[in-house]
């Protein structure tokens, strides 16, 4: 089969107490992030089954993400939700680790934040507001411009990602649907974002930083 | 409002099952053929809202009744809203924050339950003397923030949920 296939977040489900709770995790894992790619498969194969819509199963989900408005309804539709639902939840577990890793002091990404926000602190506290700000189900997100290698934070609705921009590429997001912290925080999500700040990879992020640099003369 | 309607249309499950009146009950046969197609239908739009939102039941200018969803906060009385313009008199939240405790992910079950709990003589009460008048439901929206139910504060006690005085 030509689909994508479930991954392995890694590390375990208890492996981010106390910050993010067991429980969550695996249904995060298990059912949410299972039910996006089953919805994208669904539209994938369905796609790949009509003559008119063969060449969009083989784009791949990122590209496909691009390139919505070739997709007609109802394939549209369960891209942008289960497909985008997918990448981001992937996206979502490698940039976590259990406590988290450091930011190298002499990392690009250090220095490009230290350029643009003037502080770490300033950044992190910039993020914060705008994850806070997410009315309703959404993400906020760290990416890189392509053009310029610029940082730029920025929020989603549902399962939208900037992916869907080729001007950017998100190298950090949090989750801020209720399903991701509600059975530990209800609705105190200010608490759940200052927890995820203990168990970011940074060496994830950093990496997925000199990535996105590289990527500049690509179309 | 949207929440000041929904818990107003809740209610302990009744010994006897309940059903919409006389009036509220044939406008709902004439506009979808049955109670169960209406259910069908008000559920479909319910599990189908993707991310957070309400599926809501209403009566256009002409009487009909119709089933919409919208998102995040909005709601059929707002100008510009795609699809019908009704005015609700029954609504479902289907923000996860209305069932995940319960039910986590399985919005589908958190549905079925809601049929359990709809105070029927309310919102035939709402059909009737604002809906199918043309007039919005008129809801008392308090101006302090809610602290304890009224049911509790009858009942004299705190909140059974410590995290409650948190909020």
């Amino acid at each position: 089969t030509l689909n994508p296939k479930p991954c392995s977040l890694g590390y375990e489900y208890e492996a981010l107490e106390p910050h993010f709770d067991a429980e969550t995790m695996k249904l995060h894992h298990l059912r949410h992030h299972a039910a996006y790619l089953t919805t994208l498969n669904n539209a994938l194969s369905a796609l790949r089954g009509a003559e008119e819509t063969k060449h969009l199963a083989k784009m791949g989900v990122d590209k496909l993400l691009q390139n919505l408005d070739s997709v007609p309804e109802p394939y549209k539709t369960q891209v942008r939700n289960g497909g985008g639902g997918f990448v981001n939840h992937a996206l979502f577990w490698s940039i976590l680790a259990p406590n988290g890793t450091k930011l190298s002091a002499d990392s690009g990404l250090e220095k490009q934040i230290e350029k643009e926000f003037g502080s770490f602190d300033t950044f992190v506290q910039t993020f914060k507001d705008q994850a806070v700000k997410v009315f309703g189900s959404g993400w906020a997100w760290l990416s890189v411009a392509k053009e310029s290698g610029a940082l730029v934070i920025s929020k989603t609705a549902n399962q939208d990602t900037p992916a869907m921009e080729t001007a950017l590429i998100p190298i950090l997001g949090l989750d801020v649907w209720e399903h991701a912290y509600y059975l530990k925080y209800q609705n105190k999500r200010a608490d759940y974002i200052d927890a995820f700040f203990n168990i970011v990879n940074w060496e994830e992020v950093s990496r997925r930083y000199e990535e996105a640099l590289k990527k500049k003369d690509e179309l | 409002y949207n929440h000041a309607l929904f818990f107003s249309i809740l209610t302990t499950p009744p010994a006897e099952p309940t059903g919409p009146s006389g009036p509220l009950a044939q406008a709902i046969i004439a506009s979808f053929g049955s109670f169960d197609k209406m259910k069908t239908a008000f559920d479909k739009a319910a599990a189908t809202r993707f991310g957070s939102g309400w599926a809501w039941l209403g009566a256009d200018v002409d009487g009909k009744l119709h089933i919409s969803s919208t998102p995040n906060q909005d709601n059929p009385l707002m100008d510009g809203i795609a699809g019908v313009a009704m005015i609700p008199f029954l609504g479902l939240d289907v923000w996860e924050h209305a069932y995940y405790l319960n039910y986590q992910n399985r919005r589908a079950e958190y549905i079925a339950a809601f049929w359990n709990v709809v105070n029927w003589p309310k919102v035939s009460e709402y059909y009737e003397e604002y809906a199918a008048k043309g007039k919005p439901v008129v809801m008392d929206l308090a101006t302090e923030a809610p602290t304890q139910s009224k049911a509790q504060l009858k009942r004299g006690g705190s909140a059974s949920l410590g995290w409650i005085g948190q909020i």
